[in-house]
């Protein structure tokens, strides 16, 4: 066991864990912040996707000991009602039918427009493709990206 | 579509299960138990109505995705005249005395497509008793009849002295009647009235699903709650025979170790110190099921010979005329075999459960599908009575039909059990829930079709070879008496004009179990009927658009879903560069659904690429229009997946793929642009949530028919095949 402090959502925290525990379960069963989703447990779906230090990784393939004193957003930190573009454009576009990983979509499109705010629909392809959504919503994904490009 | 026989018998299941409890169903007429003067208003078991205006409603139905959560209340709304804006969605329930399904026999079970189906005309009259009770308040408080009154949205108006009073107001003093007042269809708003019912309202889960807030089964949180994690073997069904857990107990956090009928799990303080004990487990499993010597492709290959040999028994699906004497004097007879891979639901959310057990009472927090049959297992496993049991049906992250079984409760139950008064929230890695997966069944199809010399249609006989789902699901001398199995062996009913038609189904049993996957047989029977169709027409050098249309002069909702799809996709305009169009039909899940699929194919590699697909759907009735629209591309992606890449390998009973490395599904790169019509018709409404699928992989095959010559005949159509294919 290791204590590890870093912040969260602009919070600071300190949890105690084995170094090797996945930040995905630090976050979701520990800190209670339940909108980041397992999926696959093995960075192969996405559903997962936070952002450290402002880059999007997946959060099941991150040991709680990489964290240390670097900055984690998750979904509920991405803003604080609902008002990110992203979060508004996946509204209007209806975009999330069980919805499961749409935190992960949307922390992943987020990376996106924060270091290219006009993708094209190729680039938009391309950064999105590792994240699956079993209900099949990547053309509302899409649209919903696009109408904040 | 399930017929009365098969509802009967699933509804027998929870009657022998429960001694009786479940025989009486009271319909909506009954009242709830929590009606209280000084509370809420509640005018039926459906409504309840606060001063400040909210009015709250009860969705019968879990929320996988298919938006009933918004499309059911709506409906209900729609006839109580209730301000969309104010109205809130109640807990799922799991009481089905009061809110079974009443297509369903009263179980709280969603499945089939039958939620809108099954509820629509219900809830309308839910909806209109509850505005019936509020108008004869309304009419007692200002001492004039109650036929002067009208409604507009949240309000009782008297017009006639200018007088209006919200729903909320109304609240604060009504009493309801007893007995409760009587509706009738002749109380319903005429659809010409309609606010809500057709309208895009938004989907009211929609706003938690983008900021973390919205509640699966797996985000369950309880003081006290502790983690498990589960070791299974690989091959289903085996036993721990010998299990060293000296390194997994010695981790920190874990409270116990417990051996499962099929499994050794592991409780721990966290769902770490769960996860990491369970790694460390050491156990040598039994040999002993049938399922070790299954190897799908050899499997395949039996079924294939049991499908072509008429010899063998196998259960009437469909019987009209006489097939076997129409084929044997027919001028020719076409026949094929066809064949279809397992394929696994992989919903996004693991399957998971939480249960605490205290003293014969059990709370199970999940997704699930069927509050009722979570009911008659605890009953069972826990060995209580359904009054001490309490679903508490979370938001499912994806259901496609897996989470109807309650495998995983029975699992999560049996770990409370050995902690009493805990919560335990057991979460499945994702190897264990392919591991565990009832999977679309491995199925051989075999046709015979008798022609005469015009190449007309005289006889038609369909062969479906597999293993069965209800056999795995009912008791056994039940399945015996009813036989049929409409999940595995179903969808061989055509829309189509046939005066001699058989269908039979054989169940095959190897010891792998199976299950429903989203468009149940008629993913598979709609390949073989389809492309079928496409071969006949070209023996009758007609085009197999106008083929069928010709076949479909008797339905002409069919015929109308099938030309709009056409239309859409400019069928008649002859593709260049190398690509076609195909066309199918679907009559299954209870809606007309036509798709049409622009494909090319490399010859070199043998990859289909399909670059757009356009659908038709006539599911009557439009409640949602957009969610509609939205189902259909998800249903299409489903099945263009099962087309053309899902399969999964079982070599030895154990499952060849774990996760999504090696079990594929589609990504936004392969998902082609999707343009789906809605028609809409004064029909009842029917489902939207999996008729997208059967007629999507049938449109690509024959596209690829057209381009190469060669017809394929097993899913998926990988490129290995459409490079065999192609000799």
């Amino acid at each position: 066991m290791t204590t590890v402090a870093f912040t969260i959502n602009g919070r600071p925290a300190s949890v105690e864990a084995d170094a090797d525990t996945p930040l995905l379960w630090i976050v979701r069963e520990h800190l209670k912040l339940i909108g980041t989703k397992f999926g696959c447990g093995a960075g192969l779906c996405g559903a997962c996707t936070v952002h450290l230090d402002g880059t999007a990784v997946r959060s099941c393939q991150t040991q709680i000991s990489a964290v240390a004193n670097k900055k984690v957003t998750t979904i509920e930190g991405l803003s604080p009602d609902s008002s990110h573009p992203l979060q508004k454009a996946w509204v209007a576009m209806q975009v999330p039918q069980c919805g499961y990983c749409q935190s992960g979509q949307i922390m992943q499109a987020a990376d996106l427009l924060a270091k290219n705010p006009k993708p094209t629909r190729e680039q938009i392809v391309e950064h999105m493709d590792g994240n699956i959504c079993r209900c099949g919503t990547y053309s509302q994904i899409i649209a919903a990206i696009q109408s904040v490009a | 579509m399930l017929n009365d026989t098969h509802i009967q018998a699933l509804s027998r299941r929870s009657f022998l299960m429960t001694t009786g409890a479940f025989g009486v169903a009271v319909a909506f007429g009954s009242m709830p138990d929590s009606v209280s003067a000084a509370g809420p208003f509640t005018p039926n078991a459906w409504v309840t109505i606060g001063d400040d205006n909210i009015v709250t409603i009860v969705a019968p139905a879990v929320e996988m995705g298919q938006g009933v959560r918004t499309s059911l209340p709506l409906i209900l709304a729609e006839d109580l005249d209730a301000d969309w804006s104010k109205v809130r969605v109640a807990e799922t329930p799991d009481d089905d005395k009061i809110y079974g399904n009443p297509s369903f026999n009263h179980q709280l079970t969603t499945v089939g497509s039958f939620a809108v189906t099954g509820y629509y005309e219900e809830l309308r009259l839910a909806g209109a008793q509850a505005r019936k009770i509020l108008i004869a308040n309304a009419a007692t408080a200002w001492k004039v009849p109650a036929d002067e009154l009208t409604t507009e949205p949240g309000m009782v108006v008297h017009a006639k002295s200018k007088r209006k009073i919200s729903y909320g107001d109304i609240a604060k003093t009504a009493t309801v009647p007893n007995p409760l007042p009587e509706v009738t269809k002749a109380d319903l708003k005429p659809a010409s009235q309609f606010r809500l019912i057709g309208h895009d309202t938004g989907r009211i889960d929609v706003p938690s699903k983008v900021n973390g807030t919205a509640h699966y089964g797996i985000d369950t949180q309880l003081p006290g709650m502790l983690y498990a994690s589960v070791l299974y073997p690989h091959v289903q069904y085996e036993k721990a025979e010998q299990i060293d857990d000296t390194a997994a107990k010695a981790v920190k956090g874990v409270v116990k170790i417990v051996t499962l009928p099929s499994g050794v799990g592991v409780i721990a303080e966290t769902i770490d110190a769960a996860m990491k004990a369970k790694s460390l487990l050491k156990v040598t499993w039994s040999k002993s099921t049938p399922a070790q010597n299954y190897d799908s492709d050899r499997v395949l290959q039996d079924y294939r010979a049991i499908a072509a040999d008429w010899n063998q028994p196998g259960v009437e699906m469909v019987k009209v005329g006489d097939a076997d004497g129409a084929i044997k004097g027919a001028t020719k007879v076409l026949s094929a075999d066809y064949f279809s891979d397992h394929v696994s639901h992989v919903c996004m959310e693991p399957l998971n459960v939480t249960v605490k057990a205290d003293n014969g009472t059990i709370d199970i927090w999940s997704g699930n599908q069927s509050p009722s049959t979570m009911k008659i297992l605890g009953m069972i496993v826990g060995k209580t009575t359904p009054d001490k049991i309490h679903v508490h049906t979370q938001l499912l992250g994806g259901g496609f039909g897996r989470r109807t079984d309650g495998d995983d409760m029975v699992h999560a139950l049996i770990l409370a059990l050995n902690v009493p008064g805990k919560p335990v929230k057991m979460i499945w890695s994702r190897e264990d829930d392919i591991r565990n997966d009832k999977l679309r069944p491995l199925t051989a199809q075999h046709i015979e079709i008798g022609l005469d010399a015009d190449n007309n249609i005289a006889g038609w006989r369909h062969r479906i070879v597999n293993e069965s789902y209800f056999a795995r699901i009912l008791p056994p001398d039940l399945f015996a008496k009813i036989k049929q199995d409409i999940v595995s062996g179903g969808g061989g009913d055509m829309s189509y004009a046939m005066q001699n038609h058989r269908v039979e189904w054989v169940r095959s049993a190897r010891g792998i179990d199976v299950g429903a996957w989203r468009g149940i047989a008629a993913g598979y029977t709609k390949f073989a009927i389809e492309t079928l169709m496409d071969e006949i027409a070209a023996l009758k050098k007609m085009d197999p658009l106008a083929y069928r249309l010709a076949l479909l002069k008797d339905d002409p909702r069919a015929a109308a879903t099938l030309q709009r799809a056409a239309d859409m996709s400019k069928y008649t305009t002859k593709r260049d560069g190398g690509r076609a169009v195909g066309i199918a039909y679907s009559n299954a899940l209870h809606s007309h659904t036509a798709v049409a699929a622009e494909v090319s194919v490399d010859t070199n590699t043998g990859a289909i690429k399909v670059h757009h697909l356009w659908a038709a759907v006539d599911a009557g009735q439009v409640i949602q229009p957009k969610n509609i629209v939205a189902q259909m591309q998800s249903a299409m992606t489903f099945g263009l997946g099962a087309a053309l890449k899902e399969q999964l390998d079982i070599k030895g009973g154990v499952m060849q793929a774990t996760n999504f490395d090696s079990y594929p599904v589609l990504r936004m790169s392969e998902v082609p642009p999707m343009d789906v019509a809605v028609i809409a018709t004064n029909d009842p409404p029917t489902g939207i949530g999996e008729a997208g699928v059967p007629a999507v992989a049938p449109a690509i095959a024959n596209a690829v028919a057209q381009l190469t010559g060669k017809r394929l005949r097993h899913l998926p159509m990988t490129p290995d095949r459409v490079k065999q294919s192609l000799g």
